[in-house]
């Protein structure tokens, strides 16, 4: 009878309701306060990259016009233009695009469909996941001793293409591997049940469903190549290249390695450092472009079982 | 009267002593089965007694899953489609699937027809359609679909899907359809189309079909089997079945009091 | 019932080609090489940077690796790490420091305050910010950030440790953010229900139920952006700067691991020569840094995932 009363007490004085009260407001405003400095950490990012595109845009103005994208290098900031570097990275784009799908795709369709579930599987996601990790510019090394120096390609467009045909691989990979994993298993249920074989099953109903995702995929890769700088500045890819690559075995230019240049000559002519800006431009206009195609895709394929 | 009519008829399906595990799970005990040409059997039994797994194995769709372990032997036309000479791709091509779920192609309904004929080499294009026209017309679904065979088939009702799905498995003319409950997503009309479907393709095909609607089986078949726990409790003609079960398990299934 | 006939005709005759069998048997083996690339790349990578480097540490003596003095280029060469690495640690912590308080709260906004519609801006945005090419950054370090900062510390050098640090953390804010946010929305929703129905705060549930409840994935997401940071190069080799010197003064320049070898392949390093060998060293060490914070980062995920 007596403990009863006890608790009693004690727990009147834990509910002092003033106290709560008082409390309550307290705990009520440093929640607004909390909320108001989480959202001004997220507006700040937004702001950077506002600050970001404005002052790029207009460094670039005045200097981004159909003669800079027309003329090849010169010395004479005026007269100088980007096509060797957009034919360049073009070029590259060649040799990515083709190289990264088809051993991509691959991948996927081995780890996906012949050896789901596997030792051989984890091993090689593990491994994945880890090249991902790489620094660009050690794929630039390996680019240099294998590609340059071991094969002897040197400094050519198919060298700088192989280099960074490895480093986007793992993005191609996990996104094909995701593409294929959605196919529903009702549809090859379908196609085995009429006698395909595996591979008849991959081709006619796997492929087709999975191929969104895996354009998708395949672009964001490429974006990713085209902005890629470190591994081409290894490799020796030069700024100072005046005539106009032809073939693959070609010395190049490309535009992140021409806005690397420009903007380390910036110190001596500030000039330079508007026709790095305008090279940006051409460059964030290209991606914004492989952006909304893949953009596009994602949108216009989603889910039509 | 008809089990002497039944007893003249070839068999197409001989099955003797069929074990199968999923890994150490004993999914089908000592089953003997045998089903005559150009009858429908109908295998109802409760959830999980194993009815899926049995028609999935008569054309091997069951080894898709990793760990499924079998023995013994099930004779088709004669010859054990275990065999290592039987290749598992004509087995599928001579017994056709119909699935639970209609499970079309993200394709044209033309496409969708024809997947079978083109992966197996008819490229013509006149094959292809005349092909196409035939099997929706047996499948009863040619005067709804003819006027737009390259429309998606996501396109259709639910009961015109899965009478694509029977019209893709007829187009490549297979000795037997097997079918997987395959009114289960249907609603009741689409369920008599399908239902009057299957009594009309009866005449060319030797049908198998799961169900879990005994009026369903009562109204379609002419053999009715009935599992429990992966054993083959009875099995004869349905009218017998129904009427005059010999085993009590059985009566006890139909009569309601389990399942 | 001609047409019939024919149909399983086609069929058997199809079926009994060996062309298709042969394929069959084939297509597994191709994808299987493809599967493989990835593995020799690796390997590619690792036997690169391993026997170059081994050129390099047969030639140097340790005393001299683990000094301050770094002069690849001098008549009398001398290749002491210490300063690269200082450069790499120094700018990294600068990073963190922006990319870790920004990531985490921007994290926490997206998870716990942010309505859809916030949401569906914020994220593409975000997205955005991560596929800027880093080339990009490094431009904007040193023509407007740096010049902004020179306002405030009138004697930072042109090109300084702080100012690509800063943007380095910039570039990173994306990854912590989304990877912070993903560890946050896979708390069950029932610890949060659950703490609100106590009368808690949003700001109460935010910080003393979802932060530690996902701490491992958070923690991860850290990791990862410290990876990120230590191999980063572009920004660094524009902004920071080449000068080899031992300082822990952020207002001055100094390189980084990564801006070495970028320095050096783009300038003169002949093939053979002890300055070409000093930079797989660089590499492999590099290498062997960034695989142990990811290696950690996914062993702390996977140990997260287990846990519900």
């Amino acid at each position: 009878m007596s403990c009863e009363i006890e608790h009693k007490g004690t727990f009147n004085t834990l509910l002092n309701i003033n106290k709560i009260k008082k409390n309550l407001t307290r705990r009520i405003m440093i929640d607004k306060i909390a909320t108001m400095i989480f959202f001004g950490s997220t507006l700040f990012a937004l702001l950077v990259l506002g600050i970001l595109i404005y002052r790029i845009f207009t460094q670039s103005i005045g200097w981004l016009d159909l003669q800079f994208l027309t003329s090849t290098l010169s010395i004479f900031p005026e007269k100088a233009g980007i096509l060797g570097a957009i034919i360049g990275s073009f070029l590259l784009m060649i040799i990515v695009a083709p190289v990264t799908i088809v051993l991509g795709v691959a991948t996927a369709i081995y780890l996906e469909e012949y050896a789901s579930k596997s030792k051989f599987q984890s091993f090689v996601k593990m491994n994945i996941s880890n090249l991902a990790g790489v620094p660009s510019v050690i794929f630039g090394l390996l680019g240099l001793t294998v590609f340059g120096r071991l094969l002897n390609l040197g400094s050519s467009i198919l060298a700088g293409g192989l280099t960074m045909s490895l480093l986007v691989l793992p993005i191609v990979v996990v996104a094909a591997q995701e593409a294929v994993r959605a196919v529903p298993g009702f549809l090859r249920d379908a196609s085995y049940a009429m006698g395909a074989s595996r591979w008849t099953t991959i081709r006619k109903v796997v492929l087709p469903v999975a191929l969104p995702g895996i354009l998708t995929g395949s672009i964001l890769a490429l974006s990713r190549a085209i902005g890629e700088t470190a591994p081409l500045v290894v490799l020796g890819i030069p700024a100072l290249i005046l005539r106009i690559p032809t073939g693959f075995m070609d010395n190049f230019t490309a535009l992140p390695i021409q806005i690397y240049y420009w903007t380390l000559d910036a110190v001596l002519t500030r000039e330079y450092a508007n026709l790095a800006a305008a090279t940006i431009v051409a460059l964030m206009v290209m991606l914004a472009m492989m952006n909304s195609i893949a953009i596009i895709i994602r949108n216009k394929f989603q889910k039509r079982y | 009267m008809v089990n002497k009519e039944l007893a003249n008829k070839r068999s197409i399906f001989k099955v003797n002593k069929l074990n199968l595990w999923y890994g150490d799970d004993h999914a089908l005990k000592d089953l003997d089965f045998e089903m005559k040409e150009n009858n429908v059997s109908a295998i109802i039994g409760p959830s999980g007694c194993g009815k899926s797994t049995f028609i999935k194995t008569l054309n091997r769709m069951v080894e898709l899953i990793p760990s499924v372990r079998t023995s013994g032997e099930i004779l088709f036309n004669g010859k054990n489609i275990f065999d290592n000479s039987f290749r598992v791709e004509e087995l599928r091509t001579r017994v056709g699937m119909v699935f639970q779920k209609p499970n079309p192609f993200p394709k044209s309904i033309f496409e969708n027809v024809v997947y079978g004929a083109k992966i197996h080499g008819i490229t013509r294009k006149s094959h292809l359609m005349e092909i196409a026209e035939a099997s929706l017309r047996s499948a009863a679904l040619w005067d709804e679909v003819k006027d737009r065979l390259n429309d998606n088939a996501y396109g259709l009702s639910g009961g015109q899907q899965q009478r694509l799905c029977i019209a893709r498995s007829i187009a490549i003319q297979p000795e037997v359809l097997l079918m997987d409950e395959p009114t289960s997503a249907l609603d009741p009309i689409a369920t008599a189309k399908i239902e009057e479907l299957i009594i009309e393709l009866k005449k060319e095909y030797t049908i198998v079909i799961v169900t879990h609607s005994m009026q369903q089986a009562a109204r379609i078949s002419d053999e009715t089997a009935f599992f429990l726990m992966g054993e083959l409790i009875e099995k004869g003609d349905t009218k017998g079945i129904f009427t005059t079960p010999k085993d009590k398990r059985t009566e006890d299934y139909i009569t309601g009091r389990f399942g | 019932m001609e047409n019939q006939t024919n149909v399983r005709g086609i069929i058997k005759k199809n079926l009994a080609n060996d062309k298709g069998r042969f394929v069959e048997n084939l297509m597994p083996r191709v994808f299987l090489v493809a599967a493989s690339i990835s593995i020799l790349t690796t390997i590619g990578i690792v036997l690169t940077l391993i026997l170059d480097a081994y050129k390099f540490f047969s030639q140097v003596p340790l005393r001299e690796i683990f000094s301050t003095k770094l002069a690849p280029l001098s008549a009398n060469p001398s290749f002491g790490i210490l300063p690269i690495i200082n450069g790499t640690i120094i700018t990294s912590f600068i990073a963190m420091c922006v990319a870790i308080p920004v990531g985490l709260t921007a994290a926490i906004y997206l998870s716990e305050f942010a309505s859809d519609k916030v949401r569906r801006i914020v994220k593409p945005i975000m997205e955005v910010l991560a596929g800027i090419p880093t080339i990009v950054y490094g431009f904007f370090a040193y023509s407007f950030v740096t010049p902004l900062l020179l306002l405030l510390i009138p004697n930072l050098e042109a090109k300084n440790a702080l100012s690509p640090g800063i943007v380095m953390g910039i570039m990173i804010i994306p990854l912590v953010a989304s990877l912070s946010e993903d560890a946050m929305n896979s708390v069950p929703n029932a610890l949060r229900e659950g703490a609100l129905a106590l009368g808690a705060t949003k700001l109460e549930v935010a910080l003393k139920v979802i932060v530690p409840a996902g701490f491992s994935g958070i923690l991860a997401s850290f990791i990862l952006g410290i990876s990120r940071a230590i191999g980063e190069t572009m920004i660094v080799a524009i902004a920071s700067g080449s000068s080899k010197n031992f300082t822990f003064d952020i207002t001055q320049s100094m390189q980084t691991m990564t801006a070495y070898i970028v320095e050096f392949t783009s300038g003169d390093a002949g093939s053979g020569t002890l300055g070409y060998y000093s930079l797989y060293a660089v590499g492999l060490l590099l290498f062997s840094f960034t695989l142990f914070m990811n290696l950690i980062a996914q062993y702390i995920l996977k140990r997260f995932r287990e846990e519900y």
